[in-house]
């Protein structure tokens, strides 16, 4: 019987995550650490004329929520535009996840959205 | 030691409690507990200055437990000071010997130190501009994730001012060759600061018999509360060195430009302490020499052994320790391979086995050691050998889920 929260699919995406890997010249990056345990993710977007994004990666170590949730996050950015990453909450990558994330593993699951929360905000900084 | 766990409301049957984080903080008996309730509900007073009975009385507990304190780690009650923890104890020294280093000064650590015994020292180093060297490990074979004395010879040379040292890793359970140090340190004139806050449960220290200058330690991973600890200082340091913070309590005289300092322990103690904390403190010093430390040892090297065997016969299992008995003490961090130590950890959790999992406030030796983050499973004198089958049993399953064979 499939785990309440270590689901076959999240443990899939732990083992196999969607999109790890480095973009050659990112239009936007920014990376968050987990400070409970250290782990640190680093997203990596390729955005459009028309401020959508073409192609993201992400780099780093993490446990299994946290690598599941950013590979979701990341897969689902792909095809948006920066307006519609702005519009994401933390609450919908804990949707996406489509399990009960307890208040300890609240960092693992939204680690992927800060640091891509950190990019949209160097990005934005950079074109006032 | 069985009759002890009797002892710990916490690990009472209902709970099914098996608490394997007493690294961090251990659980309280009944009698310090008792002993703090005590003091809120007949003689909740202010201690010092008070000439009614229930301030005596406050005072006289709150003394007495320094005496016990004293006692039980070989000080005279003068030389020992109330902090609010090892943290507040580190921080203070590391302010009040800025004055006594100039740049050309050396400040030596080891590589396993908890950031309470670093980040202050980091940052008198910076203010000061003098070195901080740190001690090596041993990273291969078997004394593997001891303190290398090699290393220990070099960094410690003439122009040490300071070595602070943990008597014991938070991380690694690796107990510091202390009389190796310090009769380093000595060679050369440095102060000796000893980090005991790991070390202080698990072995008895006597401060006369190290000849250490200060040793720190709190009261929470000692079964007393939390929100006291102690600075020992050796008599002549602490007369020599000024206070670090101000107050009520810490003065001699006062006036509208000036004050001179009390003598004693009180000069490092400004404002009203944390009394029922001292005394719980005070109890828990006393509820450890009445188990005695030859029971507690001894059972301690029996935790040591069951847990290397059970989890070393794991081939999944990386135990980050020192393989000799002698050489630890019962607190184990390890990796289960293929599975992130926060999912190692809730999966324990559900099995109601307390473990920790991260850097454990050590970031710099994770990465001196290779590591991104760790279980740590870490005893106390109530752990039995049932907590470590049901740590395997929880480590079993987590195995499973991950598919990890």
């Amino acid at each position: 019987m499939d785990d309440i929260l270590y689901k076959e699919y999240i443990l899939e995406l732990y083992r196999d995550p969607l999109h790890k890997k480095n973009i050659t010249h990112p239009t936007m990056h920014g990376k968050a650490v987990n400070q409970s345990c250290g782990d640190d993710i680093t997203v990596m977007l390729l955005v459009d004329d028309t401020d959508r994004i073409t192609d993201a990666g992400h780099q780093g170590v993490g446990c299994a929520i946290s690598q599941a949730a950013v590979s979701l996050l990341i897969d689902w950015c792909i095809g948006k535009t920066i307006r519609e990453l702005n519009e994401l909450t933390q609450e919908h990558v804990v949707d996406m996840l489509g399990i009960h994330i307890s208040y300890a593993r609240k960092n693992c699951a939204t680690l992927g959205y800060v640091a891509l929360t950190q990019a949209i905000q160097l990005y934005e900084r950079k074109n006032i | 030691m069985k009759d002890i766990r009797t002892q710990f409301t916490a690990l009472s049957d209902t709970t099914n409690l098996v608490y394997l984080d007493s690294a961090a903080t251990a659980l309280v008996p009944e009698i310090v507990l008792d002993a703090m309730s005590l003091y809120y509900k007949k003689y909740p007073a202010n201690v010092h200055r008070g000439l009614y009975d229930m301030s005596i009385e406050a005072t006289q507990q709150y003394e007495g437990a320094r005496k016990s304190v004293a006692q039980f780690i070989g000080a005279s009650p003068d030389e020992v000071v109330f902090t609010s923890g090892t943290t507040q104890g580190i921080n203070m020294l590391a302010v009040a010997l800025k004055k006594q280093l100039t740049s050309d000064d050396v400040i030596v650590l080891t590589r396993y130190e908890h950031h309470a015994n670093l980040i202050p020292w980091q940052q008198l180093a910076s203010e000061v501009g003098c070195e901080l060297r740190f001690i090596d490990l041993i990273l291969t074979g078997d004394e593997k994730y001891t303190v290398d004395m090699e290393s220990a010879r070099t960094c410690i040379d003439a122009q040490v001012k300071v070595v602070a040292y943990s008597a014991a890793s938070h991380v690694l359970g690796t107990i510091a060759p202390i009389q190796e140090i310090q009769h380093l340190a000595k060679a050369v004139g440095a102060i000796t600061v000893i980090d005991a806050a790991q070390a202080i449960a698990h072995m008895p220290l006597n401060v006369k018999e190290i000849d250490c200058d200060f040793l720190v330690f709190s009261g929470h991973k000692l079964y007393g509360p939390t929100g006291v600890g102690v600075l020992y200082g050796k008599k002549e340091h602490l007369e020599k060195l000024a206070p670090v913070s101000f107050g009520g309590g810490m003065v001699e005289t006062v006036s509208y430009t000036s004050a001179t300092w009390a003598k004693g322990p009180a000069k490092f103690e400004p404002g009203t302490p944390s009394i029922a904390a001292v005394i719980g403190l005070g109890a828990a010093v006393k509820f450890i020499t009445s188990v005695g430390w030859k029971s507690i040892c001894a059972h301690e090297k029996d935790i040591i052994q069951y847990a290397q065997d059970v989890l070393g016969n794991d081939t999944h299992i990386e135990v980050l320790g020192p393989t000799h008995d002698t050489d630890r003490i019962a607190v184990f961090s390890f990796c289960v391979s293929g599975i992130h130590a926060h999912d190692v950890a809730e999966i324990c959790n559900r099995s109601h086995v307390a473990v920790r999992a991260g850097h454990h406030c050590a970031i710099p030796l994770l990465k001196y050691i290779g590591k991104e983050s760790v279980v740590r499973a870490s005893c106390g004198i109530y752990t039995s050998r049932e907590d470590i089958e049901r740590l395997a049993t929880a480590l079993t399953e987590a195995k499973r889920i991950f598919s990890v064979t």
